[in-house]
């Protein structure tokens, strides 16, 4: 039960994105179709994933002064592995991801998750932690992809159902981006209020 | 003048924050007071100027002669890091006025993901080959970091304009920021196609 509650806490309670407003660069800038939020959404829950482990495991050699450079060096190692595996076997969602793979770096929710989870945590609930931030992520980039592709280009995963004269340009552009994920945050709080009273 | 133009791309066409997304995470979190905005803004300029510098020399002097490219990431983050605390720990020494103007954002900016951002593409943008590599890294960083304050700062004197104007309950905070951006990051498509 217990452990059920530190996956589930990511993907809802403190769900990256909506909740806590952790990464919105990525979550900005790689949704204009739902497979790239998707892809995105996978890599970065790898790296958290590995990373968590690792440092979970770690946790009692790494001396609390320097701390912070030391996860930023495993963050590092395991954001290498994932730019290159991508780059091997997935190039098309490399190009269109770009700049933002290596950017995991500093995404605040890796650190984040590193500093308050794992460096506390035995490694198995690390890594149920690192799933479930990780899913959560996964979700809200695929969702607001999804939303954008829907209206920008009139498909889903890349299949097309609606005419090009339906398509709103402005949601596959940089202010889409903003647009979407405002009004959906707003939809979310909104259900949480409603569900409160 | 090529480098008049690549300033106006990177400032208005290009802008990191509105068309590129990088550094939304300070654009957002310091862009309720225009006086933190300007704070901000200028600790940006700095950091990031400094920060691409360093890191230009060691891809060109230590990553490419040594075919160690894939270390990038790594070294580069590294190197930021490392920069920042130096950064700090000097401007506390040498000029207490500064550290107290910019002494808060220092941190913050370790985690903003314009400066490893702007590191990285400038070695992906130019060529080493081409001569001038070092001058157009640096150029482009600083209108770069240009771009990030004028943005912020834009950004903040419309925040201070929707702290007094009435706004749904759902979309208080950060929801009515981000809509806001939009409308911004539109104003400025407006220059797409001035270079």
């Amino acid at each position: 039960m217990n452990k059920l509650k530190i996956l589930f806490n990511g993907i809802l309670k403190e769900n990256p994105t909506f909740v806590l407003v952790l990464g919105m660069c990525p979550t900005l800038g790689v949704t204009t179709s739902a497979f790239n939020g998707f892809g995105m959404g996978v890599a970065t829950t790898f790296v958290l994933l590995m990373s968590n482990a690792l440092i979970s495991l770690l946790k009692n050699f790494i001396p609390d002064k320097v701390r912070i450079p030391a996860f930023i060096v495993v963050i590092a190692t395991f954001v290498s592995i994932v730019d290159l595996l991508i780059q091997g076997f997935v190039p098309a969602l490399g190009e269109s991801l770009g700049l933002f793979i290596p950017l995991i770096v500093v995404n605040c929710i890796v650190l984040g998750r590193a500093e308050a989870f794992a460096s506390k945590n035995t490694v198995f609930d690390s890594m149920l932690d690192g799933i479930g931030m990780g899913l959560g992520f996964t979700l809200s980039l695929t969702v607001i992809g999804a939303i954008r592709e829907i209206l920008g280009s009139g498909s889903i995963f890349g299949y097309t159902f609606l005419p090009a004269s339906a398509n709103i340009l402005v949601f596959v552009l940089a202010p889409g981006a903003f647009f979407v994920l405002g009004f959906v945050m707003a939809f979310i709080r909104h259900l949480q209020k409603s569900n409160e009273h | 003048m090529e480098y008049v133009l690549m300033i106006i791309a990177c400032v208005f066409v290009n802008n990191i924050v509105l068309s590129q997304f990088l550094g939304i995470c300070p654009f957002l979190g310091v862009s309720n007071k225009l006086s933190t905005a300007l704070g901000m803004g200028v600790a940006v300029i700095f950091v990031m100027t400094l920060a691409t510098l360093v890191t230009s020399l060691i891809h060109v002097y230590v990553l490419v002669p040594t075919g160690l490219q894939f270390l990038q990431t790594i070294a580069f983050i590294l190197v930021i890091a490392a920069l920042v605390q130096m950064v700090e720990i000097i401007l506390k020494k040498m000029s207490p006025p500064l550290y107290q103007a910019l002494g808060i954002f220092l941190p913050l900016i370790t985690t903003n993901c314009a400066v490893l951002g702007v590191a990285i593409s400038v070695t992906q943008k130019f060529d080493i080959a081409a001569g001038s590599y070092m001058l157009d890294s640096l150029v482009y960083t600083v209108a770069s970091a240009l771009g990030f304050a004028v943005a912020i700062l834009i950004f903040a004197g419309m925040r201070e304009q929707l702290e007094i104007s009435r706004v749904p309950k759902a979309m208080q905070g950060v929801p009515i920021a981000l809509v806001t951006a939009g409308i911004l990051a539109m104003a400025f498509m407006g220059f797409a196609n001035l270079v």
